[in-house]
């Protein structure tokens, strides 16, 4: 008899039979991933200009906009506060923004509920810019324009990033969803 | 994509309800996190200590890795220290050559210096720094000019005090945690720092512009006597730095001042120390703190 196909019975997430998803993996992987780009610009050198892109932020808007409805809308509030302990703007300044960018992400949803992805990109672009223009205004010293002037490179570095970052998101989700436990 | 069917209210109460009290809780965030926004632009110190015990979770991390970058900029230099070796030597001896001639020199001025201090009754105290530590991180995606530091208050590091290089001024020390602390950089926007010019009394603010440059504002307007290339160096008042320490060049005129680069690029800066702060009592009793802008 003719042997099947070993990956018939399989999909991108593994195997079907006798396997199932780690509802811990599944359940945190978000929650870490975002919390660990948070905490990744403090490990990159002293420079004397805002050079890494927020990358908590983007990795935020990523999960949103890549897989609508898996976070809680509220989840701008605990997301932020960790954000805020690292990011060396004022203590609330992301709690605000992070919480702001999530409603603001349900209305553009609610309007456009079906989208391509470079509508998702410039969302994202938008609220990138508009994030990193408020930060410059609310970061706790009189804004200055030659400062102004020594965020560009990172505008333009974050926007670009937003594809990369949609791809690691992606990757993310199908390790999220693996089918790791044996049943 | 398509769009998340989780959205369309039910005929499920308990669905409508979850819905709503999500949308709730996304409004009471945000609203607390404007109250604690505008909390921390009147007070900027009082979250100081949740920020510093999690810079302290995160410092073990943030220290391995900073000493791996050193260690791999270590081999970097190395490597490229082979190219043009011979013509780089051969300028190397001249330049030590002369070194060696202004050593002598230096020596001579130092001898007549203690001599004039004996005269005046100066005491020269032997300032030890408080301790020596890395520069483990930085504030890098945001508009601030931080770094974070691998000592705390543990070691005896505690606020305001100066911390340099073996080249010059670095910052100073605004937060401190259990073991690790948080540092203003000089070109950090709210960062102001009494300089005079090397060799002559010309003296200045030191200004950061946030974007790597200071702005050197002269205190006596008037006729701009700036050259491209003088060196500003601490000057003592304010009590926080003890004087003649190097900070910037100038590199451009303005019409009040210059614009100045920074001598000790703190990405370039591996240990530095801590020092305690030049005149406790006198930097007490400025009215104005150093971060405060003095005038226009």
């Amino acid at each position: 008899m003719e042997r099947n196909d070993p990956r018939a019975r399989s999909d991108a997430y593994g195997s079907r039979i006798n396997r199932s998803h780690s509802p811990f993996l599944a359940n945190v992987i978000p929650w870490a991933s975002i919390m660990l780009a948070s905490l990744l610009p403090i490990f990159a050198i002293a420079a004397a200009l805002p050079m890494v892109p927020p990358l908590g932020f983007l990795m935020l808007v990523g999960w949103r906009l890549v897989r609508p409805g898996l976070l809680p809308i509220w989840a701008g509030f605990p997301l932020g506060l960790f954000d805020d302990l690292y990011s060396g703007q004022p203590f609330g300044f992301a709690i605000l923004l992070w919480s702001v960018t999530m409603l603001v992400i349900e209305a553009i949803e609610l309007r456009l509920p079906w989208r391509a992805f470079w509508q998702d990109w410039f969302t994202a672009g938008i609220l990138t810019v508009s994030y990193l223009l408020l930060g410059w205004i609310l970061s706790g010293a009189s804004p200055s324009i030659p400062s102004l002037v020594a965020l560009v490179p990172q505008l333009i570095l974050s926007i670009l990033l937003f594809p990369i970052l949609a791809r690691i998101v992606a990757r993310l989700d199908e390790l999220r969803l693996k089918r790791w436990k044996r049943v | 994509m398509a769009p998340s069917g989780q959205r369309r209210s039910s005929y499920s109460k308990r669905a409508q309800y979850n819905l709503f009290t999500g949308y709730i809780f996304a409004g009471i965030g945000a609203l607390l996190g404007a109250i604690l926004l505008g909390l921390s632009f009147f007070q900027p110190t009082l979250f100081g200590g949740p920020r510093g015990m999690a810079q302290d979770a995160a410092s073990p991390a943030t220290e391995t890795v900073a000493a791996a970058r050193t260690g791999s900029k270590g081999l970097w230099d190395a490597i490229s220290g082979y190219y043009r070796a011979g013509s780089k030597n051969a300028d190397l001896r001249r330049e030590m050559e002369l070194a060696r001639i202004r050593l002598k020199e230096a020596e001579a001025v130092r001898q007549e210096n203690v001599r004039l201090k004996g005269l005046l009754d100066l005491q020269d105290k032997d300032r030890t720094p408080v301790t020596v530590a890395r520069l483990i991180g930085s504030s890098s995606s945001s508009t601030r000019r931080f770094a974070y530091l691998g000592a705390g208050s543990d070691d005896g590091v505690a606020v305001g005090m100066p911390v340099r290089s073996p080249r010059g001024v670095v910052g100073r020390i605004l937060e401190t945690g259990g073991s690790s602390s948080r540092v203003l950089l000089l070109t950090d926007r709210e960062s102001v720092l009494p300089v005079r010019r090397a060799g002559d009394e010309v003296v200045a603010f030191a200004e950061g512009r946030g974007d790597s440059l200071l702005r050197i504002k002269l205190i006596n307007l008037g006729i701009n006597p700036l050259q491209p290339g003088d060196m500003f160096v601490t000057s003592g008042a304010g009590g926080y730095y003890p004087p003649g320490i190097a900070v910037a060049i100038v590199t451009e005129i303005t019409d009040d001042g210059g614009l100045a680069r920074i001598v000790s690029d703190p990405a370039a800066t591996d240990f530095v120390a801590i020092e305690p702060i030049f005149e406790p009592d006198a930097a007490q009793g400025a009215t104005t703190p150093i971060e405060e802008e003095l005038g226009d």
